[in-house]
């Protein structure tokens, strides 16, 4: 494990009111890790994504981006969120612009970019996750799967450091799927650093470089794929995979 | 002079057709400004109403924050809650010299309208902002975007998509309702056609002229908002763009080949 820490979280606990939906977290994310997140819904692995992008503030604990707090007051949170890029199960791609302005908007705005420049990343990355031909379609008039691949290629054009996927594919049909989970594959070669929430256990375990399984808002257990998947430990982590392995 | 109905109506227009017509100009100068600068303050407003504030941000901003939108929900529900034709009274004969301000007619004219549509505005604007799917709010933060920024790109022009046939109501009852302002003196429509009427003895003749003028002008208003509306949604159909030549069938068309640094 040469390679430096990108994301630490510590200690980190979120509650909803009286909700107590994380407890305690602990984990690492090391620069070109591929990190699944697993586990039942309402174990709390969506709102750990989400209080790793700020979304939703932590209670207690700490997020360490490079060794920066970036809970602490003060810290420009809007720059922080730059470099994690986020895609959503609800894709959430912004429906008063076509595709090719929902890849450009980040970069002339928030990046301030020169347009040219702009244009010439936002189509390298529409190109990759193959929409390059509907730039000028709206969000309105692409399937989910097509959706989903222009929210990729949207936080892909940030060059975030890092890239949070939300179960990118909860929210399509089983063809959708195929092609959402291809661009994706790609990328893990490419060795962007990701982490993934995600109910595709046969992607997770093929995909990832390491593998968290959460249960009733704690981190059960977690390992390589093959340690979690081949020889789970903990009974509810054998209990939840059993599901997987006999369907 | 002709005694049938339409023989008064042309005797009517010929007289005063002019006159009215100007009222008209005015009527309809006065419900323009108005519906423009009340939404500009609408907006403003609005916008302000919706900051979202956290038990993170310092207190200082928070009191400020606090203070400023009870202000402005005073404004609101002030505006929204009296009369038009009483607050011009309160506000061009009362207030104006109260305070020793000399503003013209159709200063005090644009002045009232635009304050009264603001405070309609702001609740249509504030309706308009949360009328959009919290997803486009995080969508937009995800990529780095402040909140500044976020209102500006992605919620306010959905959000002003969305209430523009609300734009477009309050322009028509501006049209109409800027007729209460001729109790502070100003010349529009229906001021001039009371003269008119007075002028002739003919209340019917005259009205029936002025409704006709106040429907043609609501009309063409809010076809042309409906035209401006469809404009805003954009084409339903898009063309694919393509580099392959072999596929340069109708319906797509080459796009500049501008990619990164790939081969």
């Amino acid at each position: 494990m040469g390679a430096d820490k990108v994301i630490e979280v510590r200690h980190l606990s979120k509650a909803f009111g009286k909700h107590v939906v994380l407890k305690d977290i602990d984990f690492t994310v090391s620069s070109g890790d591929v990190t699944c997140i697993i586990g039942a819904s309402g174990s709390g692995k969506s709102t750990l994504l989400r209080c790793i992008n700020m979304l939703e503030t932590p209670t207690t604990g700490e997020i360490l981006f490079h060794e920066k707090n970036i809970t602490d007051r003060g810290v420009n949170v809007p720059q922080y969120r730059s470099k994690v890029g986020m895609v959503f199960q609800q894709f959430n791609l912004f429906n008063n612009m076509t595709v090719l302005e929902n890849c450009m908007v980040g970069q002339t705005k928030v990046l301030k970019k020169k347009k040219e420049e702009a244009h010439k990343s936002a189509m390298y990355y529409l190109e990759k996750v193959g929409m390059a031909p509907y730039i000028n379609a709206r969000p309105r008039q692409i399937s989910g799967g097509q959706k989903q691949r222009v929210a990729i290629a949207r936080a892909l054009a940030m060059e975030p450091e890092v890239l949070l996927f939300d179960e990118p594919t909860s929210a399509l049909d089983p063809q959708m799927v195929g092609e959402v989970l291809e661009v994706m594959r790609t990328l893990a070669k490419e060795g962007l650093t990701m982490i993934i929430v995600t109910h595709e256990m046969a992607f997770a375990r093929d995909v990832s470089s390491h593998v968290v399984f959460m249960a009733d808002g704690i981190i059960e257990e977690e390992g390589t794929p093959e340690q979690l998947f081949g020889s789970p430990k903990k009974a509810k982590t054998q209990e939840f995979l059993s599901r997987f392995r006999n369907g | 002079m002709p005694t049938d109905f339409f023989g008064g109506v042309v005797t009517v227009f010929q007289e005063y057709g002019v006159s009215m017509l100007e009222g008209a100009v005015a009527s309809l100068r006065i419900a323009m400004v108005g519906t423009i600068v009340g939404c500009l303050i609408g907006f403003a407003v609005g916008l302000v109403q919706t900051i979202p504030v956290t038990d993170k941000d310092n207190p200082v901003k928070r009191a400020v924050l606090w203070a400023v939108k009870l202000v402005l929900n005073v404004y609101v529900e002030f505006f929204r809650g009296t009369p038009m034709m009483a607050q011009a009274m309160f506000i061009y004969y009362g207030l104006l010299p109260l305070l020793g301000l000399r503003l013209t007619i159709w200063q005090a004219a644009y002045f009232i309208l635009s304050i009264n549509t603001g405070a309609y505005m702001a609740e249509t604007v504030r309706g308009g902002i949360l009328s959009i799917d919290s997803g486009q709010t995080e969508g937009a933060m995800a990529i780095g975007m402040n909140h500044v920024q976020t209102m500006l790109y992605v919620i306010l022009p959905q959000a002003l998509r969305n209430i523009m046939p609300q734009i477009g109501n309050n322009l028509i009852i501006n049209i109409k309702d800027s007729c209460v302002l001729s109790v502070i003196g100003v010349a529009e429509l229906l001021y001039k056609t009371k003269a008119a009427a007075g002028a002739l003895y003919k209340n019917f003749e005259t009205y029936t002229i002025a409704m006709i003028i106040y429907f043609i002008m609501t009309f063409t208003c809010s076809r042309i908002l409906r035209w401006l509306e469809n404009r805003m949604d954009g084409s339903d159909n898009y063309d694919l763009a393509t580099t392959d030549t072999l596929a340069h069938t109708s319906g797509m068309y080459r796009y500049q080949e501008k990619k990164g640094d790939e081969g």
